[in-house]
């Protein structure tokens, strides 16, 4: 057994794996208990205001019991959750971004380079994807694994912590500038809905990649930390 | 087919066992109360980050919601509501009490008699949705500066005339939000006395809060040391219902 050896030979650090289950966690309950208040008012707006179905952008389908958090309708108690597995979730990836800077580890792992993004490279990177020629010459992660990881950590999970900012009324006099980012509050709800169901989706490809590259080999090195090979 | 059915079967029941474990840390001890923590860690966020008189933004006219919707209580069922509301609301009273030197009793006379603010302002409601109204109103500081508020006093606990499923509506606020520049006493939505449905004659606003804050069919204005004793002991008419007593969130 070599996988008792100092952390830089393990695949995944310890930062990595307790932020990827806590990160998991507070993320279910974020959405579970936000399915469960989307369903207080099932319309989605732009602009600062929005109360009228005739206003909305989106009517967004009812969410059912056994999806949302608690397992019934209570807008009260799926608040409790929501405002509390935000603070996991934001110091969390706090966390997470300063262990990957602190470390080096994003310019090493996650950077891509300029000639990856030309056409012909990205096309031939997705056509390797497809066949499931996962290996990267180089990396750690191929260039579509780097684009993805980058843009979850990057852009879709701190748009859900300032969207969700932007909604709160307490918030906005501290920051209103925030709001205005989004070009009003109900504008603000709006992305707070879209980029969670961006994230999701992510969520999905997530899972169809650990289930065709080994899952439980997969799933053990995210708790045990695996090799670096 | 029924390879769909079944994933979505083992869908719904990985997440009925998240559900229930859910359930089972709300309903222990610990849990209950980490559920209730994180209301004050964001209420102590939010005081920290902000000035405590920060202003909630304010609009031009052009961003008014001129069909301002109503909805909780949209009119008190009672006889003598609706005496009132024939005489124009001529005998409503605005009594302020409590733990005060001076306790006053006000006509809507009086109360457009003080010096008024009007501001334009965003409502968000709990449930999702905001609109922007016009009040006018004089503030709740000068109110109290005038009944002289006692200093064992920390909340402002606000009576109202309409009952909801079977009981009265109250709501509560500590003093930052009481002496905030904009928490007044609206007497008037967009330019017009305050329709029925939005709190006739008198309703509260407290603009960095949601609007179950906002107290409707405003009869009282009481200075309490706490609110453990009134009804639920949480602080309001919501809140005694599962809502944050804190609704900046």
């Amino acid at each position: 057994m070599t996988e008792t050896g100092p952390s830089p030979k393990k695949r995944h650090s310890l930062v990595t794996r307790l932020w990827h289950w806590l990160n998991f966690a507070s993320l279910a309950v974020l959405f579970m208990s936000g399915l469960n208040i989307s369903n207080a008012h099932r319309f989605l707006y732009w602009g600062q205001s929005g109360f009228d179905a005739s206003q909305a952008w989106l009517a967004v389908p009812r969410f059912p019991g056994w999806a949302t958090i608690p397992g019934y309708y209570d807008l009260a108690a799926a608040r409790d959750w929501h405002i509390l597995a935000a603070w996991f979730f934001a110091l969390g990836l706090l966390v997470m971004w300063a262990a990957l800077l602190f470390s080096g580890r994003f310019w090493r792992e996650m950077r891509t380079s300029p000639a990856e993004w030309k056409p012909s490279a990205f096309a031939r990177s997705i056509a390797a994807h497809w066949r499931l020629e996962l290996a990267s010459s180089g990396s750690k992660y191929n260039f579509l694994q780097r684009v993805a990881y980058g843009a979850v950590l990057g852009i879709f999970l701190p748009m859900m912590i300032v969207s969700g900012l932007a909604i709160s009324p307490g918030f906005e006099p501290a920051a209103p500038w925030l709001v205005d980012l989004f070009g009003g509050r109900q504008s603000a709800r709006s992305v707070h809905f879209i980029v969670t169901w961006a994230t999701v989706a992510f969520f999905a490809v997530h899972i169809i990649a650990v289930l065709v590259s080994g899952p439980i080999k997969q799933i053990g090195d995210m708790i045990t930390g695996g090799r670096d090979e | 087919m029924s390879n769909g059915v079944k994933r979505r079967t083992a869908l719904a029941g990985m997440a009925a066992l998240f559900t229930g474990a859910c359930a089972k840390v709300a309903g222990s001890d610990a849990g209950s109360s980490l559920l209730s923590a994180a209301e004050k860690w964001h209420l102590a966020a939010h005081r920290a980050l902000a000035n405590r008189q920060a202003l909630a933004r304010e609009y031009p006219r052009t961003a008014l919601d001129l069909n301002f919707p109503a909805n909780g209580s949209v009119t008190v069922d009672s006889d003598a509501y609706r005496a009132s509301q024939a005489t124009g609301f001529a005998d409503w009273r605005l009594q302020v009490g409590g733990l005060v030197e001076t306790p006053l009793s006000l006509s809507l006379e009086n109360i457009r008699k003080l010096p008024q603010r009007t501001q334009i302002t965003r409502q968000d409601c709990v449930e999702g949705w905001s609109a922007i109204g016009e009040w006018t109103g004089p503030q709740l500081s000068v109110l109290l500066d005038a009944a002289g508020v006692k200093p064992e006093a920390n909340f402002i606990v606000f009576r109202c005339a309409d009952t909801l499923y079977g009981s009265q509506y109250y709501e509560s606020v500590d003093m930052v939000d009481a002496y905030h520049p904009q928490t007044i006493i609206a007497h008037a939505l967009n330019g017009q006395p305050l329709p029925v449905g939005n709190g006739a004659p008198l309703r509260m606003r407290i603009e960095r809060q949601l609007g179950y804050k906002h107290a409707k069919y405003l009869t009282a204005i009481e200075a309490v040391a706490s609110f453990d004793d009134i009804d639920g002991g949480q602080g309001g008419f919501w809140e005694d219902r599962g809502y944050q007593w804190y609704a900046g969130i």
